[in-house]
């Protein structure tokens, strides 16, 4: 039996000055690409907080991909190599939660290279098709959390009989 | 004096220190037993569970809870107390945010039990016979907790009316809360009791521009006394960390390791961390900030959510890792036939 194929679901960080408006440009020289990401456009990558990523994963995303200006090539001069220090920290303490970098990357993209950015989500989308869903909140389910606590009610309840 | 007010003081996933840091208000425990008699405190007094369930609801007026809940027994009694109280408060780290006993949020139930009842180097236990929920003798059902797979925080498991933070809460902001909670002059609901500001603010230290070449460890260096501790170097989680201690360690030369958990307004201590030390690292090649990062910070998780990772966005790390996930059937890429 085929089962369905599985559609990753990646929120994208793109800069508004380069990524954004490559993403923009391939979309008017319609370049095909997965539909996978959704986008949300930030004045710079130097904007992404870590916690915007642990948020996007923590609430069923299965990916991030965060675009930003070449290094060296940021509208505020410097703030993609802040962004650059970060993922790495980023990645680093994701890797010993147990979340491999290939779901969240980082890549850099001018407002010339749509074809380029396009690829990158492309192959992104691959890959993770091959890693399969995050799925985090299943994380957090407690296996016997509700007979757990419904028998020591129940305990606590006969204990009350018993001492009335 | 009218009628006292009913206090109660509980303990869950916790080490004590908060019943001692309580305590260390020295004499003006004196004004706290004239404004309340303590109706529930098993660390001190005997009292039992039974005798709250006695109670009719909203008995106890004031309920100081520390602790994580790690058990079905705790999470009895964190329902069992928020039914019996008016004001609930989460006192302390574990019970705000999990704190050390939630930092085995990296683990789970049976890796645990393994290391504390099989594995570890003081244990001589071949049958590898590991705590279980029930078990009969002479006919009788004996029962334990469930010990569960990850640490919750008391406001994720009950509506908490107020969060005194730290591991453990300093006494005088202790003394605050109390005056705060007999004068009436409470905060909204829900919201945390302490500074609005990080430790850096109360830090004495110098600070200037800071370019990090490398993370040291405090046994690698002897810091200077004056200078900021971060731009040395040292590790020190003061950005992200919310103020009320005084700056208790970076004034005697020991980083700060956070245990006042996030500032006002931040959920995640970690990631805050995180975005302040990239800003610092002094490098722009991705392989040099690779290194820095792995030789000077070994263990990300244990240090930017030491207190906090039960209470982070992810809360604890996966239960199958990412790079186990080989060994798991992987689901079909595009096109591939069964």
């Amino acid at each position: 039996m085929e089962r369905e194929r599985f559609e990753p679901r990646i929120i994208g960080f793109f800069c508004n000055w380069c990524s954004y408006r490559a993403a923009d440009g391939a979309g008017t020289a319609r370049v095909k690409y997965a539909p996978n990401v959704r986008v949300i456009r930030l004045m710079c990558s130097g904007r992404v907080d870590p916690s915007f990523v642990l948020k996007a994963l923590a609430s069923g995303a299965d990916g991030v991909l965060i675009a930003g200006c070449h290094p060296g090539e940021c509208h505020y001069i410097e703030q993609n190599y802040k962004t650059m220090r970060r993922y790495a920290m980023l990645t680093q303490t994701l890797r010993a939660l147990g979340i491999s970098e290939r779901r969240v990357r980082l890549v850099w993209a001018s407002a010339a290279e749509g074809t380029q950015l396009a690829a990158a989500v492309d192959e992104m989308v691959e890959d993770l098709r091959l890693l399969g869903p995050l799925h985090w909140s299943a994380n957090l389910r407690e296996e016997d959390h509700e007979a757990a606590f419904e028998h020591i009610l129940h305990e606590h309840e006969q204990a009350m009989e018993v001492t009335r | 004096m009218a009628d006292k007010g009913k206090l109660a003081i509980y303990w869950a996933a916790s080490c004590g220190g908060c019943e001692i840091s309580i305590l260390a208000i020295n004499e003006k425990i004196l004004d706290v037993a004239a404004a309340f008699d303590i109706v529930f405190c098993p660390c001190i007094m005997d009292t039992k569970a039974r005798d709250v369930e006695k109670m009719p609801d909203g008995t106890i007026d004031v309920c100081l809870f520390n602790g994580g809940i790690r058990t079905s027994e705790q999470e009895y009694m964190a329902r069992l107390l928020r039914q019996k109280s008016k004001v609930l408060v989460a006192f302390g780290s574990c019970a705000q945010e999990g704190c050390i006993p939630g930092l085995a949020n990296v683990t789970d139930r049976a890796e645990i039990f393994d290391a504390v009842y099989c594995t570890s180097a003081s244990v001589d236990n071949p049958g590898r016979a590991v705590p279980q929920t029930e078990t009969r003798v002479n006919g009788f059902l004996l029962s334990l907790p469930v010990f569960y797979d990850t640490v919750r925080t008391l406001g994720q498991t009950v509506p908490v009316d107020y969060y005194l933070p730290g591991c453990p809460p300093e006494a005088p902001r202790i003394w605050d809360a109390i005056v705060a909670i007999l004068e009436g002059k409470l905060p909204a609901p829900g919201s945390v009791i302490g500074a609005q500001t990080t430790v850096c603010d109360e830090c004495p230290r110098q600070r200037n521009e800071k370019k990090v070449k490398a993370f040291k460890r405090t046994w690698q260096i002897i810091p200077d006394e004056d200078t900021c501790l971060l731009e040395q170097g040292l590790l020190c989680c003061g950005p992200a960390t919310r103020a009320g201690c005084d700056a208790r360690c970076p004034r005697v030369n020991s980083p700060c390791i956070g245990c006042y958990g996030p500032n006002a307004g931040v959920q995640d201590q970690g990631a805050r961390l995180m975005t302040a030390l990239a800003s610092v690292i002094d490098s722009q090649d991705p392989a040099e900030i690779d290194r820095i990062i792995s030789e000077g910070i070994p263990d990300p998780v244990g240090t930017f959510y030491r207190f906090s990772l039960a209470n982070s966005l992810l809360r604890r790390a996966a239960k199958v890792p990412d790079e186990q996930r080989h060994e798991l059937p992987l689901p079909k890429a595009a096109g591939a036939q069964e």
